[in-house]
């Protein structure tokens, strides 16, 4: 077995309970990794066939959950979830900071693949070599604080059941909410209490596959490495160079971006990216700090730069317990809502949370439906109630419906893109009336970085991307552009499976690390040219196959959202935003950078020298529907 | 000269890279269920450091049938001699905290040896920042046994103090 891996997943089909450990082929983790990659080629191997008319939401589907060859050795353990995904009927590399990758490994499994639908609400539980089905019936329908004690309780006992033996530590567990089982296009996988794999809506597949939780121990060691001694030597020079590479998030978090993003580069979402700058109600983390931070320094394993804290507010006599309000949920339920109050955004954070949404899709989706009010499409008829920026209680009672499906929570539940198309059909308005109105990129609301001032993110940052408005991984050129968040490394990150911000260590850290623990030479130009290529060409591959209810052609939908076009009306850039041509231009580079054709499809000959044979077979399949 | 660590819980942010560092110290390789300190986190944020504690009579090496654990004159360790181990558990009963472990994959119990009066868990930690472990000499009149409590009544107390909520609601 290659060395940083266990060779083995385990597969569990939910629709028999049958499980089994599988021998994963050899061949595939060099060319995957693990992750994004692997999981991305396993969904191409097992489904490709079927693609464009498989339902994410059929039990055909299947949900993957990876650790990666770095998981668990370097810098702040994460899991990468994928599937065929519910928003953009292609693939996203959802990671989530969870000790699930770790305990997956102490098991003996590099992975865990999810098959088949559950008669009855059922959980996961893999203790080493047993893998169980369990039932959820006592979780289902629960909030996540709750879900998570309940699981709690119910395994704790049989983890202790040889008590001379010594305590073993608490399982790590993901789990979804109302909003992930009732289906909702933006329903999130969550960890610990706002931890989230958010973008792909993989909750909602969990949730149509009637799967509540997973829960994971493992009592093992990790597998063994190839050179144990500079892969300890690596592990220390991460904890002295990353925190130092970025003080700032060791002390605040990234919860200290509203200022800098809407003040200084001007890319921040203002109700509904009406606008992309604020400066005088631009809140900072200092009441936050003052009054409610409970614990400045929260990491999750093996994470060296702690960005995380801990929020305790007590409100309408509960107790709100949340992850410190970080920049994008500050900026989706703060500006971008119009609510200036920090407390009031951490509270509307932890209502979405509990119920289990993605809270950047479910900012796009609030900001969406307030600015639909403000212009009169939506009207208090159709919504129940009014829906006005800053009102927090609104915004609120909106969450519960679209989480119960209730009234219009059915029709907003669908996500921004979807949501919008409905509305124009009963408004008996034209699609692109209402699309105007919606920020996203492929069916995935836009992270909360803009494009416009030209200060943040680049202008094709969502328009090519694989994984549409996911803002932690985004095209850039040139292809090898520095920011962790292009997406050539981002598909570093999420295969390798590691934090993302742990990687401001610098990128020889990590490529010094893989070569530690795999003994693979991997350069940074291979890294560039031939593996994430691969990765990302074969992510395009399936999400032009997309479907069943929605295609992308990249003539139309390889573009900005419309607000995306009209001039910055404020700041220090005011009056600025790409012209389509800038765009068509930057896409094509794009294009022919990754060995894609004029129209962005892959080539058959990038497809055979990056070794996805196969892969060609859709190509006919794209090409023919887009009638080219 | 005996040592002890202490634990300040407000500090440790559950990272844990003490049991990666004392578990590549002690068995070459990251295993953090068999590291000598373990983090426990039962509830999101409430993260507790849990380690031998050198109760001043030490019950777990006076309950050792067969005298496989003795005392470290040196640093206050518990040692433990591998050969005469059965992995009976009446070291683990004896315990206060129950902190011993005993695991199926290692053929004998495993307690913090202090690494010799050089603790890598504590480096670590200061490295990283956090100091949640500082290493103190052993001054004799503390009841360190205080200290030997099983994570979860140290997680239900520190519940209180900061979410300032009934356990109950969270765990
Ligand atoms: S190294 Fe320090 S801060 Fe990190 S988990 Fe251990 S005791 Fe806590
Ligand atoms: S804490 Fe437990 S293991 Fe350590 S000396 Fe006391 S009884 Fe022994
Ligand atoms: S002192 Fe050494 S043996 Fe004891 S917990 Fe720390 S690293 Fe492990």
């Amino acid at each position: 077995m290659p060395y940083g891996f266990t060779g083995k997943f385990v597969e569990v089909d939910l629709s028999s309970s049958k499980v089994r450990v599988v021998d994963v082929r050899r061949d595939l983790y060099r060319k995957f990794l693990g992750g994004r990659g692997l999981g991305s080629w396993i969904l191409w191997e097992r489904l490709g066939e079927v693609w464009e008319g498989l339902d994410p939401y059929s039990p055909d589907n299947l949900l993957i959950v990876l650790t990666g060859p770095l998981t668990g050795y370097i810098a702040g353990v994460r899991l990468a979830i994928t599937g065929k995904s519910p928003q953009s009927g292609g693939t996203v590399g959802s990671t989530i900071a969870s000790e699930v990758g770790l305990e997956l490994k102490c098991s003996g499994y590099d992975g865990l693949i999810v098959s088949g639908k559950a008669k009855d609400p059922v959980y996961i539980f893999i203790h080493d070599d047993k893998v169980e089905v369990r039932d959820a019936s006592k979780v289902w329908g629960k909030g996540i604080r709750e879900t998570h004690k309940l699981l709690l309780r119910d395994v704790l006992p049989e983890l202790r059941k040889t008590p001379r033996f010594g305590e073993p530590k608490e399982p790590a567990m993901i789990y979804i909410g109302p909003a992930g089982e009732n289906l909702c296009r933006f329903a999130a996988i969550e960890g610990k209490y706002a931890h989230a794999a958010a973008y792909g809506s993989y909750g909602s597949v969990m949730g149509s596959k009637n799967l509540k939780a997973i829960v994971v121990k493992g009592t093992g060691p990790l597998p063994p490495v190839y050179d144990v001694v500079k892969l300890k030597e690596l592990i220390y020079k991460a904890i002295e160079l990353v925190p130092k590479k970025a003080p700032r998030l060791r002390i605040w978090g990234t919860g200290q971006g509203p200022w800098r993003y809407g003040r200084d580069l001007s890319s921040i979402p203002v109700r509904n990216w009406q606008e992309e700058y604020w400066v005088e109600k631009s809140y900072s983390q200092y009441d936050l700090e003052v009054y409610d931070w409970v614990k400045r320094y929260w990491a999750d394993y093996g994470c060296p730069l702690c960005c995380m804290k801990v929020t305790v507010l007590h409100r309408n006599g509960e107790t709100v317990i949340t992850d410190a309000p970080d920049y994008e949920l500050l900026a989706y339920e703060g500006s971008n809502l119009d609510v200036w109050d920090v407390r009031d955004i951490a509270y509307l954070i932890w209502c979405g949370e509990e119920l289990g949404f993605d809270m950047i899709n479910a900012g796009n989706v609030l900001g969406f439906v307030a600015e639909l009010f403000e212009r009169g499409i939506l009207t208090k008829d159709d919504l129940g109630f009014e829906v006005k920026w800053g009102d927090v209680k609104a915004f609120e009672r909106l969450l519960k419906m679209i989480a119960n499906k209730e009234g219009i929570g059915k029709v907003l539940a669908e996500g921004t893109y979807r949501a919008a198309l409905k509305i124009s059909e009963m408004k008996g308005l034209k699609p692109e009336e209402v699309l105007k109105y919606a920020v996203q990129a492929k069916g995935i609301g836009i992270g909360a970085h803009g494009i416009r001032s030209g200060l943040d993110y680049p202008p094709i940052s969502y328009v090519t991307s694989v994984q549409g408005g996911d803002h932690q991984s985004v095209a850039m050129l040139p292809l090898d552009a520095p920011p962790i968040v292009n997406e050539v490394w981002a598909s570093l990150a999420d295969s390798a499976v590691i934090c993302q911000f742990n990687m401001l260590g610098g990128l020889d850290l990590v490529f010094d690390a893989l070569r530690a623990v795999t003994g693979w030479n991997i350069s940074k130009e291979e890294w560039v040219n031939e593996d994430a290529k691969r990765i990302l060409t074969l992510q395009r591959v399936l999400l032009l196959l997309g479907g069943p209810d929605v295609y992308w052609d990249p003539r139309v939908h390889d573009d900005n959202p419309p607000r995306f076009y009209e001039p910055l009306p404020s700041g220090p850039k005011k009056g600025q935003a790409p012209t389509k041509q800038d765009i068509e231009k930057l896409k094509k580079d794009y294009y022919k950078a990754l060995g894609w054709d004029e129209l962005g499809i892959p080539t058959e000959d990038t497809i055979k020298q990056l070794g996805l044979t196969g892969l060609e077979k859709a190509l006919v399949r794209i090409r023919k529907r887009l009638g080219i | 000269m005996p040592i002890w660590i202490f634990r300040e819980y407000d500090r440790c942010s559950g990272c844990r890279y003490c049991e990666v560092a004392c578990s590549l110290k002690h068995e070459g390789i990251i295993w953090p269920e068999a590291s000598r300190i373990r983090v426990f986190e039962y509830v999101p944020g409430i993260t507790i450091p849990v380690l031998c504690s050198q109760c001043t009579d030490y019950p777990c090496v006076q309950a050792c049938p067969t005298k496989a654990l003795y005392v470290d004159e040196s640093t206050g360790a518990v040692r433990v001699d591998e050969g005469k181990c059965i992995k009976c558990g009446k070291c683990v009963e004896a315990c206060p905290g129950r902190i011993p472990r005993i695991l199926p994959q290692k053929d004998s119990v495993i307690i913090c040896d202090l690494c010799g009066g050089d603790p890598e868990c504590a480096k670590v930690c200061r490295a990283l920042g956090f100091n949640a472990l500082v290493v103190v000499d052993k001054w004799p009149g503390t009841h360190y046994k205080l200290y030997a409590r099983d994570a979860e009544k140290i997680t239900r107390d520190y519940i209180k103090k900061l979410y300032k909520v009934d356990p109950e609601e969270v765990m």
